[in-house]
């Protein structure tokens, strides 16, 4: 079990002894939805499903972040002929792999009589069982017969048993039922004239939000047997999510949304300028940071505000080049590491994930960086730059700017960016200390770097006050209670519920902000199983229906 | 390495294959002796040659005065300054378009932003991430190309994937290929059909995919009776997308015409341990990715693959960058010094000159593909636009465009166009047109328009 699973059941524990924070305010929710998998939630259930050792190619269409997430985009996002093709491609290729011979032996779990012919009983045995995995809920009697039908024909039309089964689990791969996580719902017999999610979508949302990916075999069968519909069983089932190893990924996930770290992989520097940078390091910084969130959220059960404080941290040899750090490890693996006091980097704000990843490829940006900062971990909407600025101002031959400070100064004497630079620029220039790839410095240009900044009414000397600022922000953990229910319910978040995540935030705040109570609360909670009625279609889109 | 070096193609194995005899339909084919007298329509049915359809991105429009000389009417000949010297060779298949404007009704410009949108939807966003119609492109595949393998060939240089300027929507916007060699693999891999070899035979494993295909159709109803009205909507375009991939393996079981102009080219891909191309924004990178793609995508078009694609060649950011410098083209364009004597930004000039070579090139890689009597480009038409006149101040009056092609004898091509402040529209609605697309007007509010530019129409 996880280091810090122990501490975490015995909060939970507690949790339910001091259950009397005052009740939750009521939610309606919202219609029942039809979620695109995320592109880490398919690569999750795929690794789940059929092992690690499934390579998945293909490119996924892009999701517009919504409500600060992609996962929330994911309920918006439609599927493009040539986003369907790339679907296609992946389904092929693992229903290949999982059928070739290196790997059916032990996927497939039964064997054809002839490989050269159909073989029902095995195909059916096959494809109800993954398909069970894959559809998050078991297949109607006719629809697996459908699938054996179909796996049936192609081992006629393609000479083998193999092949069949290759393009009858390649169809699933692309049905509606794998690609779109979908709300299904029936009368609610404890409230009449009302709806509810039926048992298979309750496990999908808790295990989508807990672990990142479709339920698991005890989730599904708790979900046969009606256990979701019960509070005791729901909180067993919650608490066994919560307290499995399998947590961590799931958690990981949410913060790999919530920090914007898709974009990470595609990180570029100039080499010449940050010759240390590299695509490890890129890779590496993303690890870091989640290794040291998990550290403080979950394995600690700590404070989440101590992310933004905390000297403890892991490097690796890539990232040791960028930190100045020695890290004697030939094998390429993690060492723990603490940046020490007269060092002014701790917390993640620190980390070479924000700092580089939110810089040009050749030159920090205080502008980028106080924004993503506010956007991303306080929140806070930055308006877009106005489309009619004079940039002249910007460009004075006879002065010309060797510091961002003195560059981003100008802004101060055009109004039309003052507004917004002044939400940015003041704590973007308190990160000046760290350069576009994330290495310390002093100086740009031969100058010596003024690196004084303030966050909200709280001013620092350079980036070590930045942490303690970011730490006693309200904003910031109310921001992370915002996202991880948006992330549970894995759309935008409706007028109806913004009282109850106001609770929810008074909540975290009397748990001492620790993460595992929020998730707890959430995943047991009404509000993320509410569920409005879905409107009826008009007559002509009915009529226009085949 | 040596790429899209055309294998010989022999006209005897050609005409071998088409008369060898199959089963299978054959579609008419392109080659010289199946064309009219004129070499401009097929001679079985008159048809003209096919239509084809692009567009052609380039971030950060151009430096004003540097760039192309302003006319005060619309007449032949295109003036180029020392930004475009390099399309002048091309003048015979260009059309230029100045002093076309994007009125926005009082919303935000976006920088960078709503220029693009604005000149491909015919409507202004309303958010950063807003993309409020169908973007011209797919407009004219849902006329053009619903029978190709590839209803639009999407492509990126820039290499951010997410970067396509083409969208049904603001959340049905497919990601641009941004690798040569998944781009080559995609289109002449293994599922590539090569119409001039003699033998064909369907692969049955297409007919198996399709049979499952229409198989998942068969779930649209009852999924319907769950979802909301919203959620239908979205359904519905996935089982639009599915139709789209069962064409595609019609298209692909037909034996395709035997094809003098289609030559399949050799693979990007290197051998040893750098098999990758490089990938990357140092502007080299990016100029020899689009090289590369650009001749793909020609040779996808010249082998019926698909009738339209998008190519980026930079990005509406345009994040290029020449090693060792602390600047992208973007910042350069909003913090380099302008040159007293030479009245512009110089290193921003001399990215936007490479961008400039970088469409020549393009139009270099259809205009060697021979089809009938004459080149690809004269049965094609590409749209060609950025989203601002001037980065520097985001300027939205007289963002240039550019027409490529002669659209099957539709259009005049060597004007240069005046807009005298019209909606930019104008020229997506003329293309539109063009191409077959049953509209008579286009755009929302002061970008509407039902001014077709008649001066390019012959």
């Amino acid at each position: 079990m996880h280091r810090g699973f122990a501490s975490l059941l015995l909060s939970l524990s507690l949790l339910v002894l001091a259950a009397c924070g005052g009740r939750a305010p009521k939610t309606s929710g919202a219609e029942p939805g039809a979620r695109l998998l995320t592109e880490p939630q398919y690569r999750s259930i795929i690794a789940d499903v059929f092992g690690l050792q499934i390579t998945i190619g293909g490119t996924f269409d892009p999701l517009v972040r919504t409500n600060g997430l992609l996962t929330v985009g994911a309920s918006l996002a439609r599927v493009t002929p040539a986003g369907f093709e790339q679907f296609d491609r992946m389904a092929r290729s693992i229903a290949a792999q999982v059928t070739d011979p290196a790997h059916r032996d032990y996927l497939i779990g039964c064997a054809p009589q002839d490989v050269a012919r159909p073989d029902d009983r095995c195909a059916e045995q096959f494809l109800g069982r993954v398909g069970r995995f894959l559809f998050r809920r078991p297949l109607e009697r006719e629809e697996l017969a459908t699938r054996v039908a179909e796996a049936r024909r192609a081992a006629v039309e393609l000479g083998g048993f193999y092949d069949g089964l290759a393009a009858s689990l390649g169809g699933m791969l692309v049905s509606p039922s794998f690609l779109f996580v979908i709300d299904v719902v029936e009368p609610d017999p404890d409230a009449r004239g009302s709806m509810r999610l039926d048992a298979y979508s309750k496990a999908s949302r808790l295990s989508f939000f807990l672990w990142g990916t479709a339920p698991d075999e005890e989730l599904l069968r708790a979900a046969a047997q009606g256990e979701l519909h019960d509070r005791r069983g729901l909180e067993r089932q919650a608490e066994r999510l919560l307290a499995a190893p399998r947590m961590e990924a799931g958690l990981r996930a949410f913060f790999d949304d919530m920090m914007a770290f898709e974009d990470i992989a595609r990180i570029e520097k100039d080499s010449i300028i940050y010759p240390a940078f590299s695509a490890a390091v890129a890779s590496d910084a993303r690890e870091q940071t989640l290794r040291t969130i998990m550290r403080v959220v979950l394995e600690e059960n700590g404070d989440y505000r101590d992310i933004f404080t905390t000297r403890k941290t892991y490097v690796s040899g890539a990232l040791g080049r960028i930190y100045h750090v020695p890290v004697d490890r030939p094998d390429g693996g993690w060492t723990p590491y603490e940046f020490p006091e007269h060092d002014p980097r701790a917390g993640i704000v620190t980390h070479v994930s924000f700092t580089a990843l939110h810089s040009h490829a050749g030159r920090s940006s205080p502008t980028l960086r106080g924004r993503a900062l506010r956007e991303l971990l306080l929140c806070q909407k930055v308006p877009d730059p106005p489309g009619n600025v004079d940039f002249s101002k910007f460009n004075d031959p006879h002065s010309p700017a060797r510091t961002a400070r003195e560059r981003l100064s100008v802004h101060a004497l055009q109004p039309a960016c003052a507004g917004c630079h002044k939400i940015t620029d003041p704590v973007g220039l308190g990160m000046e200390h760290i350069d576009g790839a994330g290495q310390l410095r002093t100086a740009e240009s031969g100058v010596a770097i003024d690196a004084r900044g303030s966050l909200d009414g709280i001013e620092f000397a350079d980036v070590g006050g930045i942490g303690p600022a970011m730490h006693d922000n309200p904003a910031a953990p109310a921001c992370l209670v915002d996202r991880m229910y948006a992330y549970a319910t894995a759309r935008p978040t409706q007028r109806n519920e913004r009282k109850y995540v106001k609770y929810l935030e008074r909540e975290f705040a009397r748990d001492d902000y620790r993460v595992p109570a929020l998730l707890h609360k959430i995943a047991i909670s009404d509000a993320l199983y509410a569920v409005r009625p879905p409107v009826e279609p008009s007559p002509a889109f009915a009529r226009n229906t085949p | 390495m040596t790429f899209l070096i055309p294998k010989a193609v022999s006209r005897r194995s050609v005409l071998r294959g088409a008369i060898g005899g199959t089963t299978v339909g054959v579609a008419l084919p392109f080659l010289d002796a199946f064309l009219n007298d004129n070499g401009t329509a097929l001679a079985a049915t008159g048809a003209p040659l096919p239509l084809r359809f692009g567009t052609w991105y380039w971030g950060l429009g151009h430096t004003p005065g540097h760039a192309i000389t302003p006319k005060t009417r619309t007449s032949a000949g295109i003036d180029f300054l020392e930004e475009c010297k390099a399309l002048k060779p091309h003048e015979q298949y260009l059309n230029y378009f100045g002093g076309f404007n994007m009125p926005l009704d009082g919303r935000s410009n976006y920088t960078h932003f709503s220029g693009w949108v604005a000149s491909r939807t015919g409507s202004a966003p309303s958010s950063n991430s807003e993309i409020p119609a169908p973007t011209l492109d797919l407009l004219v595949a849902d006329q053009i190309a619903k029978n190709t393998r590839f209803q639009t060939l999407d492509v990126t240089a820039a290499g951010i994937a997410r970067e396509n300027y083409s969208a049904r929507s603001t959340n049905s916007r497919a990601a641009a290929e941004a690798s040569p060699e998944k781009l080559y693999q995609r289109i002449f891999g293994f599922e590539f059909a090569d119409p001039n070899k003699a033998d064909f035979k369907p692969d049955t494993r297409m007919v198996v995919r399709k049979s499952v295909l229409s198989g998942i159709g068969e779930e649209r109803r009852t999924l319907f009776r769950k979802l909301g009205s919203s959620d239908r909507a979205r359904l519905d375009e996935y089982f639009t997308s599915i139709r789209q991939l069962e064409n595609q393996l019609d298209v692909q079981l037909q034996k395709p015409a035997p094809n003098q102009a289609c030559a399949i080219p050799v693979s990007p891909r290197r051998d040893g341990p750098e098999q990758n191309m490089p990938q990357g924004l140092e502007v080299d990178t990016v100029i020899a990715n689009h090289r590369m793609m650009a001749q793909m995508v020609a040779m996808a078009v010249a082998c019926n693959q698909t009738k339209v694609f998008n190519v980026v060649f930079s990005d509406n950011f345009s994040h290029m960058r020449r090693p060792g410098q602390t600047y992208t083209h973007h910042l350069l364009t909003h913090e380099e010094t302008q040159d007293k004597e030479l009245g512009y930004q110089p290193v921003a000039f001399w990215f936007n000159c490479r961008t400039m070579e970088g469409l020549a090139t393009f139009i270099d890689a259809f205009k060697n593909i021979r089809e009938g009597s004459g080149t690809l480009l004269d049965n094609m038409l590409v749209f060609a636009a950025t989203e601002t006149n001037y980065a520097r101040v985001h300027s939205l009056d007289g963002v240039p465009v550019f027409t490529i092609g002669r659209a099957g004898g539709r259009i005049k091509t060597g004007l240069h166009v005046v807009g005298n402040g019209d909606p930019i529209t104008r020229v997506g609605l003329t293309a539109m047109q063009v191409m077959g697309v049953p509209i008579d007007s286009w755009g929302t509010q002061s970008l509407r328009t039902s001014k077709t530019i008649t001066e390019i129409l012959a």
